[in-house]
């Protein structure tokens, strides 16, 4: 009656096994590291990376303990601090040449001090939140409305030089807000109009009212377009962000996306919130100048004469020095967007540029003046500039659709692209939520979680021991199989741990005794009402499971809408306390069973159980023992 | 060990009026207090910036107040947190004036009159987001009273899903009229502390209708009253046990948790106190009010139950 099956054993077996692999790494505290991950999007580290970091610190004469290359990084583990220090200045005096122009971060880090092998199983350390281990949390809104305005003024340039292109007279295009405003004298203008929008702007839909002896026409951005373009302006700006944050030379930064139009930006270990912020807020921007191509120039190019007068030198991204004019022909203000694509003849990878009625028109005026000459794209940043790409002017460009081509793969398309957009914000953004967490702050509540969760076991443990003595034992050693397993899945899915997950890991211990205390209390009953010792366990954990399934069913509904609508400090709460409830109903019912019937399952004749006093009612008359 | 030697089944339902009159009269001083005082929330739900910020001896606070009042901010707030190191500022959302600048200011005027001063934890809201967290806690509140309204429906009848979550909304209004009544900081942990309270004591409620609907079933000579008596009797050890056990784990938060954790296991502790007395006392007196009887939870078990050597066991006509 009180058997498990070896298939029951096997997966309790199991479990445990898996539970204390994973739970393992938390032990073994974490150990500095250096971490070096790339600081340009051009520039990708790869198992070529790991080789010269292996080497430089080969040269250097220091032994890590091992080099690892994850996704995006290279990490190399130390024994000590200092020599984890002499490590990052060996590293970056190699990798990074240059300081003024970094493709590398070289960061310092912590990463878990657990062996190869358990690293190898993907087994982690709980990923500690921000209030655990310090740094700095930004919620960032962005302003759609002036992202859609953006775009509404960049439409209304296309649609003016594409009335212009087709001959059609208006009586002016105007931007009001997020809608575009075309008036016409006659209904024919007024028609063609309509039909060249339903034609090349599918983007926008409108709506023709006479308005005095004129005709005006509204043109607004479709929902789906605009959705589109909200889209794509978070998107940029999370590119963006990316790159700035790369030079804070933070170790893990979070840039997530939350919601339709915010941002969160997380900085474990930055301290320097007035810096990071600067950092956030700051504009790039992007300038086309034409390239010097007098025979100074080219000298100075080479290095072998001074710079002309009216020019500067910058340099490639590959390196080379391009001596660039003074004078600014567009900024990026004037580029709407920047695409990779494909020509269509030469099946070339190509990055395609669109730019306002204002920049098309002076584009257009410089690119017939300079036919066969070079221009420039700049990109500057911090004061800095970085020539993003310099092609050569084939013919005439007008309408204000370029085409940059020429000795390109499609990773650099992409990536050109990505820079050019990038360089600049789509729309503005405001922080409206902003935590900066103390390292000892941090520390200190990492202890009184850890407090809270300990002290509050041990007494509870004791309290069950000394109630229910050995079924007490049993309870205890599942309310620690619970905490293992819960520690283990956190530790799997990574789930972030803030100070109200550990607080809503004491809780969901405190709370999945429960299952155990029903069960003992129905054994008890059992007992009292008379059944034999195996009976009673059988018939106490099968009445007592309705129970506990009804009242963990019911603590989960009230998790799950927490983790439903919950944020930040909230939501970590709501993980824990979820899985705790299911870890619980696992060790609660199902270990705990194993435990007994391993224990108890075996004896034949067994007469009683050791589950504290089990007392009966006295008869009426009171009997006098003796 | 046994602490409840319970000879006879306790006639709960007695006075279940007056308990139901208690709890009328509790409930009615916490929505007085509610309204009256309402709750002091924090600055993640009204928007502002706090600071943490750390002395190396004990902090005067009239000094931080005065040199926070020379930078020209209005409405703030300066009291000690934790130890009589520590200081928490509170600042209100000021025009014009980015969160970053505010905080920095804050913290040159505060190490010129103390160089120790060291900055520990800051945090901004912008106001929109602490509307929408007001909003979402409301939906949460919501959809946990629906969702367990809708089970507890199914698995036993409307009339326990009524009763439970009268009983157990009534526990939740008495925690938050104690956060207005004491002016103690409403913040999100104690919003999500209420929460699991309310689902933790409607398990409470649960477990006892569990027992009623068993009763129901074994002791058909019983009367309602005599059921729920019955119920609540062998279900007090476990109650008091169980709530015991959280409880210990809750005041090894208050004692060990800090400062943050404070109010959170504050919640819990007073969710805890009344989840027992609301499940017990109020619960069941509300589905006894509602007329609760034994057909309603064994109309299927019934038939179920029938002599299986009827012949006419298992055909419909």
């Amino acid at each position: 009656m009180n058997r498990y099956p070896i298939w029951k054993y096997t997966i309790i077996v199991i479990a445990l096994v898996v539970g204390f692999l994973y739970t393992l790494p938390n032990f073994f505290g974490e150990a500095p590291a250096v971490q070096v991950s790339s600081a340009k999007v051009t520039i990708k580290v790869d198992s070529g990376t790991k080789a010269r970091v292996e080497e430089v610190l080969k040269s250097a004469g220091i032994e890590p303990d091992f080099v690892t290359l994850d996704n995006t990084s290279v990490k190399a583990r130390f024994g000590n601090t200092e020599t984890q220090l002499k490590a990052k200045d060996a590293i970056q005096k190699a990798l990074i040449p240059d300081p003024a122009n970094a493709s590398y971060i070289v960061a310092l880090n912590l990463v878990a001090r657990s062996p190869t092998w358990l690293t190898a199983l993907h087994a982690f350390p709980m990923y500690l939140g921000l209030d655990l281990r310090g740094g700095v949390h930004f919620m960032l809104q962005v302003d759609m409305q002036a992202a859609l305005a953006k775009k509404a003024e960049s439409l209304a340039g296309d649609i003016r030089t594409s009335l212009r292109e087709k001959n059609i007279r208006h009586s002016g295009i105007n931007r009001n807000g997020q809608t575009i405003e075309i008036r016409f004298r006659d209904s024919q203008a007024l028609a063609a109009a309509k039909a060249v929008l339903q034609d090349q702007f599918t983007d926008l839909q409108s709506v023709d009212v006479p308005d005095g002896s004129e005709y005006k026409l509204t043109a607004s951005i479709k929902p789906e377009a605009a959705r589109r373009v909200q889209d794509q302006s978070l998107k940029q700006n999370i590119t963006t962000l990316h790159n700035r944050i790369n030079e804070l030379g933070v170790a893990e930064p979070v840039i997530q996306q939350q919601g339709l139009d915010r941002i969160v930006v997380q900085l474990p270990g930055v301290q320097d919130t007035a810096k990071a912020k600067d950092i956030l807020g700051r504009t790039a921007t992007l300038e086309v100048r034409m390239v010097d191509e007098s025979t100074e120039a080219r000298a100075a190019e080479s290095g072998a004469a001074a710079v002309p007068f009216g020019a500067e030198r910058y340099l490639e991204r590959t390196g080379q020095p391009v001596i660039v004019k003074k004078q600014v022909i567009l900024t990026g203000e004037n580029l709407t967007d920047a695409q990779p694509g494909f020509d269509s003849q030469t099946q070339e990878a190509v990055v395609n540029l669109t730019l306002d009625a204002k920049g098309a028109r002076i584009f257009r005026d410089v690119t017939r003046e300079n036919v066969g000459k070079r221009m420039a794209i700049l990109l500057f940043e911090k004061g800095k500039g970085e020539v993003v790409t310099a092609p050569v002017i084939r013919s005439e460009i007008g309408g204000g659709r370029v085409q940059i081509s020429g000795r390109m793969t499609t990773m650099e398309a992409n990536d050109t692209a990505l820079l050019l957009r990038a360089g600049s914000l789509a729309a503005p953004m405001e922080i409206i939520e902003e935590t900066t967490i103390g390292p000892s702050l941090g520390a200190e509540n990492i202890a009184k979680g850890f407090n809270s969760v300990t002290y509050g076991f041990a007494a509870v443990a004791v309290f069950m021991c000394i109630y229910y003595v050995l079924f007490g034992m049993f309870s205890s050693i599942s309310l620690a199989v619970n905490l293992l397993l819960l520690v283990a899945v956190l530790s799997m899915l990574q789930a972030t741990l803030t100070l109200p997950g550990m607080a809503a890991m004491a809780l969901v211990l405190g709370m999945a005794i429960d299952s155990n205390v029903l069960i003992n209390e129905r054994v008890r009953e059992e007992l009292r009402n008379g059944a034999s010792a195996q009976a009673a366990i059988n018939a106490g954990y099968d009445r007592a499971w309705a129970t506990i399934l009804d009242s963990n069913v019911t603590t989960l509904i009230a998790g799950l809408a927490l983790l439903a609508f919950g944020s930040g400090p909230v939501r970590g709460f709501a993980v824990v306390h979820c899985l705790g409830i299911l870890t619980s109903m696992f060790s609660g019912v199902f270990f705990s069973r194993g435990l007994v019937n391993l224990w108890y399952g075996r004896q034949n004749k067994l007469k009683s159980l050791s589950i504290g006093t089990v007392w009966r009612p006295e008869p009426e008359a009171v009997v006098t023992p003796n | 060990m046994e602490f409840f030697k319970i000879r006879r089944d306790i006639p709960f339902m007695r006075h279940a009026l007056v308990f139901n009159l208690v709890s009328l009269v509790t409930f009615l001083a916490a929505v007085f207090f509610l309204f009256h005082r309402g709750l002091h929330l924090s600055v993640e739900f009204t928007g502002g910036t706090l600071m943490e910020v750390t002395y190396a001896q004990a902090a005067d606070l009239n000094g931080v107040r005065n040199a926070v009042a020379t930078l020209g901010l209005k409405d703030v707030q300066v009291q000690n947190f934790g130890t009589a190191r520590d200081v928490l500022i509170r600042l209100p959302v000021q025009k014009g004036v980015s969160s970053a600048q505010q905080s920095e200011q804050v913290m040159t005027a505060l190490k010129v009159v103390d160089p120790s001063a060291a900055m520990r934890r800051t945090e901004f809201v912008g106001p929109q987001v602490g509307d929408e967290l007001a909003t979402d806690g409301l939906k949460a509140l919501a959809s946990v009273v629906i969702g367990i309204m809708l089970y507890l429906a199914i698995r036993f009848e409307w009339k326990f899903a009524v009763a439970a979550i009268i009983a157990n909304l009534h526990d939740v209004i008495i925690i938050l009229g104690f956060f207005a009544f004491f002016q103690w900081e409403f913040s999100l942990p104690v919003l999500a502390a209420v929460l699991a309270v309310l689902g933790y004591s409607v398990n409470e409620s649960v477990v006892i209708f569990d027992r009623i609907r068993e009763n129901f079933r074994r002791y058909r000579k019983m009367n309602t009253v005599q059921i729920i008596d019955s119920s609540i009797t062998s279900t007090i050890s476990r109650t008091i046990i169980t709530h015991g056990c959280t409880q210990l784990m809750v005041l090894s938060m208050l004692l060990f948790g800090g400062a943050t954790l404070h109010y959170f296991a504050l919640a819990l502790t007073i969710g805890i106190l009344f989840g027992i007395y609301s499940s017990v006392f109020v619960a069941a007196a509300i589905a006894m009010w509602l007329g609760i009887q034994r057909e309603d939870l064994i109309k299927g078990g019934a038939k179920k139950e029938g002599d299986p050597n009827d012949p006419n066991a298992g055909a419909t006509v």
